[in-house]
């Protein structure tokens, strides 16, 4: 009989809590244009070693470099500092209004705004997203209105969404941006479904479904991961790995994998990681999959490695369980920094031209909160009518209903 | 294209009318899309799909992965996009791992985006006991539904209902629980279980549209009129309360309730107000089932006209067993006894 134990578990544990010194060492990062470029109908046995490399292109110099250096010129990537710049004032002033009163919760994109905003400027115009709420980029970099944001974040009169959903919960089919949940994974088999639709209907758009580490844990991730592996959808499987589901690691959604990224491999899915921080490399790996969606090759996964630089929500402190100099010891660097540097290093950006930007986008973004603010705040001006809540749950009122909002006096 | 209305009729087995009505839909409308677990090729378990694959295709009618939340899920980014997917639970006691879809998605989606995405969405289980199913493949989950705003929840007792119904499900614009008593899929089951069942084909409710033929959601049918005791019933407890009251004498008034969200509740109060007392039947289990909500609705809406305590016959609050399934079923014995009871009140 063999020697018998006592059982034990492994807990996982991050390296670094509040008072420890942050230490990367054993994150391996490949340097930018290490990673290959597989031709995108490459059998996925043959591209798995892209689950546990990172595909990145701006180096530390600020030189684009390896073959993912993508197809956009100087004015695209101009644009996408611009979506960046947007969606980092945009974060700032309301989680400045949310310190006011203004509203009841914000969350913000701090250091993971390459993701969405890349990620949108891959899409045609009818794709879908399913996203998380930290994916505004998706709406910014797609010209979605900035006071309409803000009139949803308010609740106000004019708030698209009546004034029933959670501040940043958005929804706006135009914009290819499905409404948000809340609760956590749901939308990434919807996702495949919606894929799933535009194949039986034979039509040529795609969709794109998304969810952070912390939640492909939750049952609908390996839901969607089956079903899009065994119907071939058009589909892409984007997991942004930030580091952090609110307190908890991204250990402990990860488990003995290496990588998240290699959760395709048991689908058969290709799966690759990506600089996260890296707006070209983004851009370049989301262009990849959605040409692979396109030409019918089914669904890819991507993992999108970054750093969730702010608290979860405004009300969230991370200082109660991370390091407060983890953020700044993150290896791959401030999304905005890195391409604002790509672009003085081609000659197409300068200092002055930065700071003239940051100056309009402020004004843009204060522009358009006194536009909103027209309109109302959580806390003050028109609020969407109670007499409105009762709308929308059917699409015709059924009479208990009615009688229900009789009887509140609405 | 079939045609809006036809008077022609031919008789049907609840299994038949629900694949008649698949197939009428799908005909008629590109846009339905039917899958599910073991549904496609076999035409599912209880065969209610069988030969939609073979005649629309694989792409319109398929097999599902084992994941009930995933074929729910998935069911919904199809809405979404604009289909109108009727997705098969193969027994409602596997829909739990599908209840946030259900709950937190399909049932919210119209309201959390004012209208900006909806679900047309049709959710198939049978449901019920009475064939040895054990706790696994009796349950009567309706409240579970009932209870979240956004569902309609709807449960056939016949062959022509079941078709009128899920036609009207799969072309109404919300969500649809639609739970068949698998019980009734081949006669309508009284609860004598030591008896034959009489087949659908000699009963007249086995007489089924053959065409395109809905019939309303929202709307309760008097199955037996009478002037002694309103018994409210659905599912198979319709004809449980029919024998209960041929074999007791009490007059009852039977309302199929048909669809439970939204309730017909002017049919109710104006039988209620009628008989001035109420007997609820159903077999899920009894406390917060739908009775309790039927009992409080009835009792609040026609108090002044009851001259008798509400009563209810429900399964009980266990678990549905197994070799114990007839004296957890409410039979006509129990329903007898609550009618006489109520009588005597």
């Amino acid at each position: 009989m063999p020697d018998s134990k006592p059982l034990k578990l492994r807990i996982p544990e991050p390296g670094c809590r509040p008072g420890d010194q942050p230490d990367f060492s054993d994150f391996v990062i490949p340097r930018a244009g290490e990673a290959r470029r597989p031709e995108i109908d490459s059998d996925p046995e043959a591209m798995r070693d892209m689950a546990f490399s990172i595909v990145r292109v701006i180096n530390k110099k600020g030189e684009a470099v390896g073959p993912w250096v993508g197809a956009l010129d100087p004015e695209e990537l101009r644009d996408g500092l611009r979506h960046m710049l947007t969606l980092r004032v945009f974060d700032e002033r309301m989680t400045v209004a949310q310190r006011q009163g203004k509203t009841s919760f914000y969350m913000v994109h701090l250091g993971e705004e390459a993701v969405s905003c890349a990620f949108r400027m891959a899409l045609d115009d009818g794709d879908m997203n399913f996203p998380t709420y930290r994916q505004a980029g998706l709406l910014i970099a797609g010209n979605y209105p900035i006071a309409s944001m803000m009139n949803q974040i308010y609740s106000n009169d004019q708030d698209p969404l009546k004034g029933r959903q959670l501040p940043v919960m958005y929804s706006a089919k135009d914009h290819g941006f499905f409404t948000i949940s809340g609760n956590l994974g749901t939308q990434f088999i919807q996702a495949v479904g919606w894929g799933m639709a535009s194949a039986i209907a034979g039509d040529t758009k795609i969709a794109s479904a998304w969810i952070g580490d912390g939640a492909t844990s939750e049952s609908d991730f390996h839901a969607a991961m089956v079903f899009a592996s065994t119907y071939n959808a058009p589909v892409i499987l984007n997991i942004v790995n930030n580091q952090w589901a609110i307190s908890t690691f991204q250990g402990v959604a990860r488990g003995n994998a290496v990588t998240f990224a290699e959760r395709g491999h048991g689908f058969g899915i290709p799966a690759l990681r990506v600089d996260g921080n890296d707006y070209l490399a983004v851009h370049a790996v989301a262009k990849w999959a959605a040409d692979r969606a396109r030409a019918g090759l089914g669904p890819t996964l991507i993992e999108h490695v970054t750093y969730r630089a702010g608290g979860h929500s405004t009300s969230d402190d991370p200082s109660a369980y991370r390091s407060k100099e983890e953020g700044s010891a993150w290896p791959l660097g401030d999304p905005i920094d890195r391409l604002k540097r790509h672009l003085i290093e081609i000659g197409e950006w300068s200092e002055e031209r930065h700071t003239q930007a940051l100056a309009e986008v402020n004004e843009t973004i204060r522009a358009a909160q006194k536009e909103a603010e027209k309109h109302g705040t959580l806390t003050s001006g028109n609020k969407p009518s109670p007499r409105s809540m009762f709308d929308d749950v059917y699409a015709e009122m059924p009479p208990h209903l009615v009688a229900q909002r009789q009887a509140g006096g609405y | 294209m079939a045609s809006p209305t036809t008077s022609a009729t031919t008789r049907m087995t609840m299994i038949e009318a629900i694949r008649s009505a698949h197939d009428l839909a799908m005909e008629r409308d590109e846009k339905v899309v039917v899958f599910g677990e073991d549904v496609g090729y076999f035409g599912g378990v209880f065969r209610c799909t069988s030969g939609l694959q073979k005649k629309y295709g694989s792409h319109r009618c398929f097999d599902a992965p084992i994941n009930e939340s995933g074929i729910v899920g998935a069911g919904i980014g199809m809405a979404a996009y604009g289909l109108k997917p009727v997705v098969e639970i193969q027994f409602a006691d596997y829909v739990y791992p599908a209840y946030d879809q259900i709950v937190s998605e399909a049932a919210r989606m119209r309201h959390r985006s004012a209208g900006d995405f909806t679900c047309q969405m049709v959710i198939r289980m049978p449901t019920g006991g009475g064939i040895f199913g054990g706790q696994t493949h009796s349950q009567s989950p309706e409240a579970l539904f009932t209870h979240v705003a956004g569902l309609k929840v709807v449960v056939p007792s016949n062959p022509r209902d079941a078709k009128g119904l899920l036609l009207a499900a799969i072309e109404d614009p919300d969500p649809v629980i639609f739970l068949e008593p698998k019980r009734l899929y081949n006669g309508p089951f009284d609860g004598h279980h030591d008896r034959p069942v009489t087949p659908w084909k000699n009963h007249p409710l086995g007489e089924v549209p053959e065409g395109y033929e809905i019939t309303p959601l929202g709307k309760a049918e008097i199955r037996r009129s009478g002037s002694a005791v309103t018994v409210l019933a659905y599912g198979t407890m319709v004809y449980v309360a029919e024998v209960a009251a041929e074999e007791s004498g009490i007059d009852a008034e039977i309302i199929d309730l048909r669809t439970l969200m939204p309730l017909d509740l002017p049919t109710i109060q104006a039988s209620v107000e009628k008989t001035g007392r109420c007997v609820i039947v159903h077999e899920a289990t009894r406390t917060s089932g739908f009775g309790a909500e039927l009992s409080a609705t009835v009792q609040e809406a026609c108090f002044y006209h009851l001259e008798a305590p509400i009563l209810r016959v429900t399964g009980w609050d266990t678990p549905y067993p197994h070799a114990q399934e007839w004296a957890y079923f409410p039979g006509p014995d129990r329903v007898g006894a609550a009618l006489k009871e109520v009588m005597e009140a």
